[in-house]
């Protein structure tokens, strides 16, 4: 696989790379549909457009950025950011950017939890959020699994609920041919590296001394079979962003979006555009 | 050439179902399940007899090294054992190699320059002083540093430990990881303008174009022997030598395992079980703990994935004659160990400094010494003059033990610091 394949933007999809923070940090951000901006935080295993954006993208403009460092071409620029509310500042210079004066968020694991912290730092540009299994919290009696410290193989099998299915597929990228794997490999290995620089070694950044400032309102989808952030974390956040909404969703684990793109596209659709 | 006895002071009774009972000997192996305080007593102070005792017998150096959470290296604090080294080898022209305390978790980092500093003066000015960037298991499983910020700590608290030693003025270190608004070492070393410094590696490029930027020797600390080390030294000596620096075999360090006795046929007979102890059970974990994603940085996974040059091989399922031939443990008579030493890696590799692990495993106290014995006695001077002919400096051993035999160094060290 050529690096221009690997790089190109998914059929449909518009790309253009944002650089920020002086440009020393470049972003490739993936934009698609019409009506109210929407802005997609993807999770630790890298951004892939996938049917649930394509669905989301029926009802809204979708802006789906690369997290820094995950952009093609640009990897070392995650080294120019050195903690959370770097990345955060970051984001704002991005929606600065693109144009956005506020959109409404959806982010999933790690994103979510940027997502979340977005909506804390900046509550002006939140019209709602939806937070797919987020992280940020911990409970001693119920750790979140660190995914980082498992071979592919358990990571798989803990964030999917059929491993073997399309949307785990999806997300680990080919086996064969060797090439194209070996560049699957690299790239999830180098977006949880890019992620897990905000999260290692606890989820737990602080983000519950700042969620009080969320506004907008907020909906809590989880996997009823996550086995690698627990369903307890529902009532971590829900319990610190009252009157959100937390929703359970059937057949899926830590990707709800991706093992049940129909249904969790429209809950959040639902959710954010009433 | 310099010969020194490395050590990892294991767990040395571990039961026979180890590596099936539990996942890992290192980050999650239960304390209170394998292991009694009293008895790792004993073996802590093993581990020190055993090291004075190759001191005694004429070697070099002695080495210790920093582990955490594991059960085959328990020396979380390498300068513990080092202060002991130091004191009860005083006046013996040996030096003390610490391999090393580890950088990116000492916080601040200036700990390990003062240790190493009290180190020094405690041994006269015998330190070496090894830096090591540290594994991802003790580093990022066990300290909790981020993976990706690893490096970046390690190149930022090596900078302040060379500067701290060699300062004239108090300084004020404003780094990105660290801060310290006065930087003023007591004690300084007594070795100027710092002790030598070995920087031990894994065979990352990244790691290579560090240690001859920096001028310092390089070590590979293997436990897979030369052949599987021979095209990543090759990469390492390319770096010298396209980066200008001459060949000095001294630059260069590797860690051997060995185990010598009278004849081949007793070798095994004596140590086949403790080399597959080590292999089988000391070696035991999840093979992902090497690379938590961002540790490597991107230029390296990508080489490491698109050419997987040393794919690593399934050392349980390998018994002691594997070992022996494949060259993870070179064992044998005196004969067999100095030949196949020579030509493997001394030669073979280029190496200057080297180091051998000769109490492996399991193997008890009485037959650990039994081997370093017989090292000293039949190996070691048939292969210390190896590099002499051909005149290279090691710049990176201190400058009193340099001297291919050197007189034992004066009885009152203490006074003769400050040179």
């Amino acid at each position: 696989m050529t690096t221009a394949e690997r790089e190109a933007p998914p059929a449909g999809t518009s790309a253009r790379t944002v650089a920020v923070w002086q440009n020393q940090v470049r972003i490739r951000v993936l934009s698609k549909g019409r009506g109210p901006a929407l802005v997609f935080f993807h999770g630790p295993w890298g951004l892939t457009w996938d049917p649930f954006l394509d669905e989301l993208a029926s009802r809204f403009t979708v802006h789906a950025p690369e997290h820094p460092g995950t952009t093609p071409e640009a990897p070392d620029d995650i080294y120019k950011l050195d903690s959370l509310w770097d990345l955060v500042l970051c984001y704002d210079e991005l929606f600065d950017a693109l144009g956005l004066e506020s959109a409404v968020f959806v982010g999933h694991s790690f994103g979510a939890m940027v997502a979340c912290e977005m909506a804390a730092a900046t509550p002006r540009r939140a019209r709602a959020v939806a937070l797919l299994a987020p992280i940020g919290f911990w409970r001693d009696a119920d750790p979140v699994t660190n995914w980082m410290t498992l071979d592919p193989e358990a990571m798989r099998a803990r964030i999917f609920r059929d491993p073997a299915g399309e949307a785990a597929r999806r997300m680990f990228g080919p086996s064969e041919p060797p090439e194209a794997a070996a560049a699957a490999r690299i790239r999830l290995m180098w977006a949880m590296g890019a992620t897990g620089k905000f999260i290692w070694p606890i989820p737990d950044k602080g983000l519950k001394k700042r969620i009080h400032r969320v506004t907008a309102p907020a909906l809590l989808l989880w996997g009823k079979e996550d086995r690698l952030v627990p369903l307890v974390y529902a009532d971590e956040f829900a319990r610190r962003l009252p009157g959100a909404r937390v929703q359970t969703v059937e057949g899926c684990g830590h990707a709800p979006h991706l093992e049940q793109p129909e249904t969790v596209a429209r809950i959040v659709g639902d959710f954010l555009q009433p | 050439m310099k010969i020194s006895a490395f050590h990892l002071m294991p767990h040395r009774e571990l039961p026979a179902d180890f590596e099936t009972r539990y996942e890992s000997v290192w980050v999650t192996p239960p304390w209170w399940e394998l292991a009694d305080a009293r008895r790792v007593g004993q073996y802590y102070n093993w581990t020190l007899d055993e090291l004075v005792y190759a001191a005694k017998c004429g070697f070099d150096g002695v080495c210790t090294n920093e582990h955490h959470q594991n059960a085959y290296g328990f020396m979380p604090s390498p300068n513990i054992m080092g202060s002991v080294l130091a004191r009860a080898t005083n006046g013996s022209p040996v030096a003390i190699v610490q391999m090393g305390a580890t950088l990116p978790t000492s916080n601040p980092p200036i700990r390990v320059a003062e240790e190493y500093a009290m180190l020094d003066c405690i041994s006269g000015g015998r330190l070496v002083a090894g830096l090591p960037l540290g594994s991802p298991m003790d580093v990022n499983f066990c300290y909790g540093i981020t993976p990706m910020e690893h490096r970046e700590r390690y190149r930022e608290a090596f900078a302040l430990t060379l500067k701290a030693w060699q300062a004239r003025e108090i300084f004020a270190w404003n780094g990105r990881y660290f801060q310290l608004a006065n930087v003023n070492l007591w004690p300084r070393p007594i070795q100027q303008p710092h002790p030598p410094v070995w920087v031990p590696g894994s065979g990352s490029i990244s790691t290579f174009d560090f240690a001859v930027d920096n001028d310092v020797c390089y070590c590979f600390l293997s436990y897979s022997g030369a052949k599987a080390a021979k095209t990543m030294m090759q990469g390492y000596w390319k770096v010298v030598t396209d980066k200008g620096r001459e060949p000095n075999p001294y630059r260069a360090g590797f860690l051997q395992l060995v185990a010598v006795a009278e004849t081949d046929a007793r070798a095994e007979e004596k140590y086949a079980r403790h080399v597959e102890y080590f292999y089988h059970k000391c070696l035991h974990w999840p093979i992902q703990y090497l690379s938590p994603p961002g540790n490597q940085d991107y230029r390296s996974l990508v080489a490491t994935q698109l050419n997987p040059l040393r794919r690593p091989e399934n050392t349980k399922a390998l018994r002691y004659r594997d070992f022996v031939e494949k060259g993870y443990v070179i064992a044998g008579s005196p004969a067999t160990v100095r030949q196949r030493l020579e030509d493997e890696v001394v030669k073979g590799l280029r190496v200057g400094n080297l180091m051998v692990l000769l109490q492996i495993g399991s193997m008890p106290h009485e037959l650990t010494l039994e081997n370093i014995g017989l090292f000293a006695r039949e190996v070691l001077p048939h292969l210390r003059g190896f590099w002499d002919d051909e005149g290279w400096v090691n710049h990176w051993w201190p400058e009193q033990l340099r001297a291919p035999k050197a007189a034992p160094v004066a009885a009152g060290v203490a006074a003769g610091g400050g040179a």
